[in-house]
């Protein structure tokens, strides 16, 4: 299968032959019922989303009334929500960075010709394949404070090092992003070690030549070139932070004072529990917004590098 | 490597390194799978706080029987969700790629870049809409409306994975299949079908792995204990929390056997979809 950047140049055969056209449009007409459904189901819905905000649906009888942006004050100004906002932040820091500098270290390690690199490989990227539920299941042992890996670092003589891990008030998000970390880094991994061997050996061995040690080597040749997937990386990890669900749900919930609520889990528990289905909406337009002003500049730039 | 046959003493420092390097990363990535196989195999009356990380004194299996009896019917769910889910939507993506790589039309490029946001954003952005739009066509809480959900929202990746495959089938052999006089469907049945195979193989497996562990969509659309997910049947056996730890683990095992051994069989083909999904590959 190529995995290469999908070109954008091949341009349809223009053959003048006119059962030709005919079948661009049977193309088109079998294309319509996707295209439609995209349309319905993403970006309508989203847009309703958007008007469910505005309205006074916040009980579970229905009702469009429109309310302008009462729910979005309300909402943005209260104490849960900014909550989501320091979580995210925090979750973010976390779980961008471990992923992304996790991801980096293991592929440029793998890519130094290593005996059994296979075997290597499987295990760093089997957690992606586990979905995020049984992740959770797992590590909500693991950092169980009387128990886990508490126990492990006082058998070794580190116990300083215990911790109350996702149960502390201030900094309980953070330990999530390491079991949300855990399950994605393989992944992040597998896009650098892409990239690594699409480097030509020849830049590496002329590098050595004219003296770069390995750090220079990495930090002036192949750091650069592989911006690309960094930016990839960034913008994977971001969204994988933005709508976080699963993982938080099943590991601590919303924790205690909101110290491990997130936006998905906020708004499904204003939806399901509450019923104020227009605050929810507040909060899943939101996500949406940001989430806008991650991917789209990042498409468009792909998109632009293939077109060159 | 290639340079010298002579071996400083500097450089069996640094390989000794890696491997040292690589091995904590792996015993670090393989710790949850210790504990939740060991933990599965031993009975309640062993599972301890204190004794978490020792061994089972013997493979006991009466976990697995009694998660088993739990989560039976949701594995079955899960089943008949993501076998008809990923075959359908693999195959609606096998003819959009098709047409977005070899049947461009005016607005085509604008079209799929439309189907890759809409991709990326998250499914909080419609899932009020969703749940209203089910119930008033009276799918809502049925298996075959989240099939239909993650079929329209497998859209986008299947479409990107199929059109970067074909992308790599040369036109010249579209255009040979025109000449034989064959139409819009006769290329696509005699030319792309045919070698399709691998393109096939990666995105079933693909919406495989990401239908059987999508749990959001599952809570929503099939709330119903009886009818949910084999995800969410895990969450509500993890849910209480003085529930057997033992049988937690042995759920948690169960829910995730489909998907690792998957992967184990065919892990090759698990990372071209890594890479396609990813858009820049």
């Amino acid at each position: 299968m190529a995995v290469g950047p999908t070109t954008l140049s091949t341009t349809a055969p223009r053959t003048s032959r006119r059962h030709i056209n005919r079948d661009l449009l049977l193309a088109i007409v079998v294309l319509t019922p996707s295209i439609i459904a995209v349309a319905i189901f993403i970006y309508t819905f989203i847009a309703w989303t958007f008007w469910i905000s505005t309205v006074n649906w916040n009980t579970s009888v229905i009702d469009y009334t429109f309310v302008g942006l009462r729910n979005w004050e309300r909402m943005l100004s209260s104490f849960r929500f900014q909550m989501n906002l320091r979580n995210l932040a925090l979750y973010a820091l976390g779980f961008m960075s471990q992923c992304i500098i996790i991801g980096f270290l293991l592929a440029s390690l793998l890519d130094q010709h290593i005996k059994g690199e296979a075997v290597f490989r499987t295990i760093f990227i089997f957690p992606f394949a586990v979905s995020a539920v049984v992740t959770g299941v797992a590590w909500r042992w693991l950092m169980r404070p009387e128990t886990g890996i508490n126990l492990l670092f006082e058998s070794v003589g580190l116990g300083f090092l215990k911790s109350k891990w996702f149960a502390d008030p201030t900094w309980g998000i953070l330990f999530i992003t390491i079991a949300s970390s855990w399950q994605f880094a393989g992944y992040v991994m597998a896009l650098y070690l892409a990239g690594l061997r699409g480097i030509p050996s020849e830049v590496k061995e002329a590098a050595q030549i004219d003296g770069c040690n390995t750090w220079a080597l990495y930090r002036h040749i192949i750091i650069p070139m592989l911006a690309p997937v960094t930016y990839t990386s960034i913008v994977l990890t971001g969204m994988g932070a933005i709508r976080v669900f699963d993982i938080v749900t099943v590991i601590s919930g919303s924790g205690q004072a909101f110290s491990t609520d997130m936006l998905a889990y906020h708004m499904f528990e204003q939806m399901f529990t509450a019923n104020r289905f227009s605050l929810s909406a507040v909060i899943g337009a939101f996500m949406i917004i940001l989430s806008v002003f991650l991917v789209v500049p990042y498409l468009l730039s792909v998109r632009k590098e293939q077109e060159r | 490597m290639t340079r010298s046959k002579t071996i400083s003493l500097q450089t069996i420092w640094s390989r000794g390194a890696i491997y040292l390097l690589l091995i904590a990363f792996a015993l670090y990535f393989l710790m949850p799978v210790y504990v939740l196989v060991n933990t599965s195999f031993k009975p309640y009356t062993e599972v301890s706080v204190q004794r978490m990380w020792e061994l089972p004194q013997g493979l006991y299996l009466g976990s697995f029987t009694e998660a088993w009896s739990k989560v039976a019917p949701n594995f079955t769910n899960s089943l008949l969700i993501t076998v008809p889910a990923a075959i359908i939507s693999s195959f609606i993506g096998s003819i959009n790629g098709y047409i977005f790589s070899k049947w461009r039309f005016k607005g085509s490029n604008t079209i799929f870049l439309l189907f890759l946001i809409g991709m990326f954003l998250p499914y909080q952005g419609v899932l009020i809409p969703m749940v209203i739009t089910l119930r008033s066509v009276g799918l809502y809480g049925t298996i075959p409306g989240l099939i239909f959900i993650h079929c329209v929202f497998g859209i986008p990746i299947t479409a990107l994975m199929f059109r970067s495959y074909y992308a790599g089938v040369p036109d010249d052999l579209v255009d040979a299949g025109k000449i034989d006089g064959c139409g819009f469907f006769g290329i696509y049945r005699h030319v792309l079908l045919p070698i399709a195979a691998p393109a096939f193989a990666v995105v079933l497996l693909w919406q495989f792995t990401s239908i059987w562990n999508d749990f959001i969509i599952g809570l929503v659309v099939l709330s119903n204990p009886r009818l949910a997910p084999v995800t969410v049947a895990v969450q509500n056996l993890a849910g209480s929390f003085t529930t057997e730890w033992n049988i937690q683990m042995a759920g948690a095992l169960i829910a995730a056997a489909p998907t690792i051994i998957v992967y184990l069989l065919l892990g090759k083909l698990f990372m071209r979809g890594l890479l396609a999904g990813s858009v820049k590959g």
